[in-house]
């Protein structure tokens, strides 16, 4: 494998550009004597989609959970919007606009989709975060326009989440990312488990929100999800990143052999 | 109207309610002094400190954990109490330092599992027997006498053939359903329970969550065992013996899930006062009283039938077939 030519023209990007949205700076990530991430940078635009692939235990997965708050980088810096940022659990990254869709989609099953959206973050009549008293129907009507923002069908915010399908939690988890005004969000793998009519529908959102100029990261080792939606795409291996090219300088076969 | 069933049944109560209706028509055949106030007072009267019992349980189950030792909490909160109260320690301050030995069990129990990472059933199976040996322990094999001439009508006294302490208990049970119902960290609360990774990573601090839940369920146990101390005006360090197993089937009983996240204030009450009734109805149609833990068994499992049952029914219905 040969990781010469993209290495190169990753230098080049980093040295054209100044005006990140979202920047890391040597990061590097140790589990126990696993070293997670090597001394990664990585760059994103304001407004850009960046498609992260790489294999099963590539580094990816533990690139989002710092950017994410879920792990701390044991050396490196994250900037946003050129102010060093600390990111040191989930709470801090959505305080800073760092919105995360889990393949898992984070969603409680028992609530109901309007529960779901304001988990963690319940919208208040009175009272500090903690000792708050719930403002329901602010609540409600917000999650009936944000649901509706990104075009999703659900009868009724009421229902409860195990009531809807795989591709229904992703679209009400985008919706909740897209209330809480991300500047980035991320999608962890946000197209696994999903059947292809499903996938096309999240693959859909994601265009919808590019074009609402959305910053987004969008990881996944499925090569044919990434490559038709990314306006750039980042190729991790063994926890460093071996690639960040423009999807018309490439090819899903040599994205695939690149990472394999 | 379809939908306002659909909520209904899918309330973790429902089937406990259910069958409490059952109950008191069966009972009422059975024995006709069942279905008399007196008789439902007389039930009553012991109610409050199984209830609290459950109750905190429950609230504990929603958090997706769980607590076996309440029962030695039961006891060792009072014999804290009457031991300082036998060096003449005012009665507010003895009752706060039981309350306060409750809370210590409750945070350690939340160290063990959350810390240390043991399944919260096998740190409070251990909490179960520590803070029974420590019950005993302190009071030294004699615990001293309740004080005879204390006041306690403020806690236990009479009203008619009920006590003070329904009251209290109703107090609670409503502070803690408004709680769990109407406020942030009530959502938090079964956000935890109902999926913890994605709680946390909603930005939830689930360790403080369930924390929070263990140090209740402690401290209610706690206040219960003090209730009962002053109502029987005695304190013996065996009290409580097995209660834990009743306040968790009065919470199942009520809906709480063991597996987190579905479980309500009033279930656990409903809970308790079916366990109740079937101890009553023994006693009034003179059945053998060896068959109360079977009925108690045979409830258990019938409930959460049920409940299983009306839920799936309940999933089926679609709202769309409303309109």
């Amino acid at each position: 494998m040969s990781t010469t030519g993209p290495t190169e023209q990753s230098q080049s990007a980093n040295a054209q550009s100044g005006d990140y949205l979202l920047r890391c700076v040597g990061l590097h990530k140790w589990y126990g004597s696993v070293h997670a991430l090597r001394n990664v940078d990585f760059n994103v635009r304001a407004g850009e989609v960046v498609g992260l692939v790489g294999d099963n235990g590539a580094g990816k997965s533990t690139l989002i959970k710092v950017l994410s708050g879920v792990h701390k980088q044991d050396k490196g810096d994250i900037f946003l919007e050129g102010r060093k940022v600390v990111i040191d659990r989930p709470r801090a990254a959505m305080q800073l606009g760092i919105e995360t869709i889990y393949q898992y989609t984070a969603m409680i099953p028992e609530m109901s989709i309007l529960r779901n959206i304001f988990i963690g973050r319940e919208l208040r009549k009175a009272g500090p975060r903690g000792f708050g008293w719930l403002d329901r129907k602010r609540m409600a009507s917000e999650a009936v326009a944000s649901i509706a923002e990104v075009g999703l069908d659900l009868e009724s915010p009421h229902r409860p989440v195990k009531e809807l399908s795989g591709g229904q939690r992703q679209g009400v988890a985008i919706a909740r990312a897209m209330h809480f005004q991300s500047k980035i969000l991320i999608l962890d793998e946000p197209t696994n488990h999903l059947s292809v009519k499903e996938t096309n529908k999240v693959l859909d959102h994601v265009r919808t929100l590019s074009e609402q100029g959305v910053t987004c990261i969008f990881i996944s080792h499925n090569l044919h999800h990434i490559h038709p939606i990314s306006d750039r795409i980042v190729a991790m291996a063994r926890g460093e990143k071996i690639a960040d090219i423009h999807p018309d300088d490439t090819n899903i076969d040599d994205l695939n052999k690149m990472i394999s | 109207m379809r939908s306002v069933l659909k909520n209904l049944m899918t309330r973790p109560e429902v089937s406990a309610l259910a069958m409490l209706v059952l109950m008191v028509v069966v009972f009422s055949l059975i024995s006709d002094r069942f279905l008399t106030l007196n008789n439902f007072m007389i039930v009553l009267q012991p109610m409050p400190e199984i209830a609290l019992l459950a109750i905190g349980v429950t609230v504990l189950m929603i958090a997706g954990e769980f607590d076996l030792s309440v029962g030695s909490v039961f006891a060792l909160s009072p014999m804290v109490m009457v031991l300082l109260l036998a060096q003449d320690v005012p009665v507010s301050l003895a009752i706060a330092a039981g309350l306060l030995a409750a809370l210590l069990v409750g945070l350690a129990n939340a160290g063990m599992t959350l810390k240390i990472g043991l399944p919260s059933f096998i740190a409070t199976l251990g909490a179960l027997f520590m803070v029974r040996s420590l019950a005993i322990v302190i009071s030294g094999g004699f615990p001293p006498a309740f004080p005879r001439d204390m006041d306690t009508s403020w806690l236990v006294g009479r009203i008619d053939l009920l006590r003070a302490s329904i009251f209290y208990l109703l107090g609670i049970a409503v502070i803690i359903a408004v709680w769990l119902r109407k406020t942030d960290f009530g959502s938090w609360i079964f956000a935890t329970g109902g999926n913890t990774q994605a709680a946390r990573d909603m930005g939830i601090n689930t360790t403080m969550v369930k924390t929070t839940c263990f140090c209740i369920c402690s401290v209610l146990a706690g206040f219960a065992g003090i209730i009962l101390a002053f109502r029987i005006k005695a304190i013996v360090p065996s009290m409580g013996t097995g209660f834990e197993l009743q306040a968790i089937a009065a919470a199942v009983i009520g809906g709480a899930a063991l597996a987190g996240g579905i479980g309500s204030v009033a279930g656990a009450i409903i809970g308790a006062l079916l366990i109740a009734f079937i101890e009553n109805i023994i006693i009034l149609a003179r059945i053998d009283a060896n068959w109360f833990k079977f009925a108690v068994g045979a409830m258990i499992v019938i409930s959460v039938a049920l409940n299983t049952w009306i839920r799936r029914t309940a999933e089926r219905m679609r709202l769309g077939d409303d309109q």
